[in-house]
């Protein structure tokens, strides 16, 4: 049976537009981050020392701003907090209030108790009066350092690390689930979509690092490592690898259950996601990321060649995954729920939820980070 | 007088300030006919002639928003090679005879109306995605929206496998069609049936015993739409095809 073009009359609209593409992205960024700093913290990778604290702070300024796209989103953002105060247990966006909370008392716990011996030592040194009062709520009324106190500070990063990353994958798989669980929408219906959104979630959060590890450890910010950045391209060669298996699993499953769903789905792929998700998305996000980081493992010597490679490798990284939040979002309100239909999607630059927005609240975190850094020194204590 | 004692007069006081207190509404022993119904929708396909009075009658007695429907009536065209021509001009609000037909070329062998609606599922997906529970289900079976709890995120838009939320923009939160929710509460028909003039539309009570619903219910050879997704419309079609969508 073959059909005319017929979208429902309801469907002429796309209603989930570029701030649901942009919280992911966001949420993508604060749990990569995490897990950069926690293969440090949790997993023992001593040469992931220099970037260890300062992923933190990445973290937690990205974190800071990941609500702001859902409530410029929301129709009625006054009335947000009642997802809090009367979650209703069967939606998975309840859940949202109470693992972003719990993630971001983690995190900030954690980065309290990692920067203590700065804390600690700007409260001593400190003047008196407001500025030492708060240097001392920042050191949670502790300011005893010795080699007791320090060892006990790593137990306790220890433990908030280990509760941070189920949190972390937690938060953006959860975002996946959103998605993966709607029955109504075949292009984001599949269970592998929780899979596919942490994987490029650590994807975009470690890329984002080595950017920010290679310029701050050119501006001599941050303790420059050869051995620190190759760890962190081959953990992101790795995220690369696991995701580009997750999301071509997804596809070869449409496609070889040739189910209802592949109707509309090869449609969407072959006439309108072309660009954003063929050229775009697998072309330049991920076969130019996925070969670059391939050589990048076997250059052993040349850190200025390898360097240069992983700004590429990152940007493109950064790159796909924007894009496939774009197609997963975007795309998936291509096509009517009559599933014989389709519509185009107009982006403007001024409206509530346009272009300059977009790029406003992508680009705050960075204010954060930079007020974040003033407050914890990113290179390691060496009082 | 006398015969009270200081307890008892203390004990009528506080009685009497908790009363104050306690908010009366009707509970359901109160109101025997709210919780004594359990409403289905039938619709006759192969009654419906595409005039679509139903969707002018919705969208006056509920004040739908121009560009959006709480109901729409689709026509089918099917033509000997399969091809299926489906439209719905303005949700069919003007009927369909002065509008342009996609298959007036190709010479279809068989076409039919079909009007839609809210299905008012039993596993509802779009009441079961919402993070506050604005959408809900009646205990008489009715899905409804809390318009002071909408928080206006569109999950249930996106959830509802049949296009029949959407976001109202004047209110900016979820509206769809509630079988008439204030006129059934007061023993009246949806607007849409009200107006019907070939009794494609039939809405009534399955509690009802000897109901008409139930008498098509138990004779009629019935269907929903989409019933791979197991979200259990009480939403039924008579003559379905299954060129549908």
């Amino acid at each position: 049976m073959t059909y005319s073009e017929y979208l429902y009359p309801n469907d002429i609209h796309i209603f989930w537009s570029l701030m649901i593409v942009t919280y992911p992205f966001i949420t993508g960024l604060v749990a990569g981050a995490f897990i950069a700093s926690a293969l440090y913290h949790v997993f023992g990778r001593e040469e992931m020392k220099p970037v260890s604290r300062f992923a933190l702070l990445v973290s937690l300024s990205f974190m800071l701003c990941v609500t702001l796209p859902l409530l410029v989103h929301l129709g009625h953002p006054e009335r947000s907090f009642n997802i809090m105060i009367t979650p209703h247990w069967h939606s998975a966006i309840a859940g949202f209030g109470f693992i972003y909370s719990f993630y971001l008392i983690v995190l900030i716990l954690e980065i309290l108790v990692s920067y203590r011996e700065d804390i600690v030592h700007n409260y001593r040194f400190s003047g008196g009066g407001v500025q030492r009062m708060f240097w001392g709520v920042l050191a949670l009324g502790v300011t005893d350092i010795n080699e007791e106190t320090r060892k006990a500070d790593r137990k306790v990063i220890n433990v908030l690390a280990l509760l941070g990353i189920p949190a972390a994958c937690t938060l953006h798989g959860y975002v996946g689930f959103l998605f993966g669980s709607l029955k109504s929408n075949p292009w984001w219906s599949t269970p592998l979509m929780p899979q596919v959104f942490l994987l490029s979630a650590i994807l975009s959060g470690l890329a984002l690092v080595i950017l920010l590890y290679i310029w701050f450890s050119n501006k001599g910010i941050l303790t420059r490592s050869f051995e620190c950045l190759r760890s962190l391209c081959f953990f992101l060669w790795l995220s690369m690898l696991g995701y580009v298996i997750s999301e071509g699993l997804e596809i070869l499953f449409f496609f070889y259950e040739s189910s209802d769903a592949w109707v509309v789905i090869s449609t969407l792929l072959a006439d309108w996601l072309w660009e954003t998700f063929v050229i775009m998305q697998l072309g330049i996000g991920v076969v130019v990321s996925f070969v670059l980081l391939t050589i990048m493992i076997f250059i052993k010597e040349n850190e200025a060649l390898y360097t240069r490679l992983a700004i590429i490798a990152s940007v493109t990284s950064i790159f796909e995954v924007w894009m496939m939040r774009w197609n997963v979002i975007i795309g998936g309100q291509l096509f009517s729920k009559s599933g014989v239909g389709f519509r185009a999607f107009n982006v403007e630059w001024l409206e509530k939820e346009g272009i300059l927005m977009t790029i406003g609240l992508t680009l705050l975190p960075f204010l954060f980070l930079y007020i974040l850094m003033k407050i914890f020194p990113p290179r390691e204590a060496a009082h | 007088m006398a015969d009270k004692t200081r307890r008892d007069i203390i004990k009528a006081g506080l009685g009497g300030m908790l009363a104050v207190f306690i908010p009366k509404g009707l509970t359901a022993e109160e109101s025997p006919d709210w919780f004594e119904h359990y409403w289905v929708y039938i619709i006759d396909i192969n009654a419906c002639i595409g005039c679509g009075a139903c969707v002018r009658a919705d969208k006056r007695e509920n004040d739908v928003p121009p560009a959006f429907f709480r109901t729409w009536v689709e026509r089918y065209q099917v033509t000997e090679d399969d091809h299926v021509y489906v439209d719905s001009p303005n949700g069919g609000k003007n009927g369909f005879v002065s509008v342009d037909n996609p298959a007036k070329d190709a010479k279809p062998t068989k076409g039919f109306f079909v009007p839609k609606l809210c299905n008012h599922c039993r596993h509802t997906p779009c009441a079961q995605v919402c993070p506050v529970n604005a959408s809900y289900i009646s205990p008489q079976g009715v899905v409804l929206v809390d318009k002071q709890r909408c928080i206006g995120c569109g999950y249930c838009v996106q959830a509802c496998p049949y296009g029949s939320r959407y976001i109202d923009p004047r209110t900016h939160t979820a509206d769809k069609c509630t079988w008439c929710f204030h006129r059934i509460t007061k023993g009246l028909q949806p607007a849409c049936v009200t107006v019907c003039p070939t009794g494609a539309r039939k809405f009534g009570d399955l509690k009802e015993k000897g109901s008409e619903i139930r008498k098509i219910l138990s004779t009629a050879l019935t269907n929903v739409l989409k019933p791979e997704l197991n979200t259990e419309p009480f939403c039924f079609y008579i003559g379905i095809d299954k060129a549908v969508r």
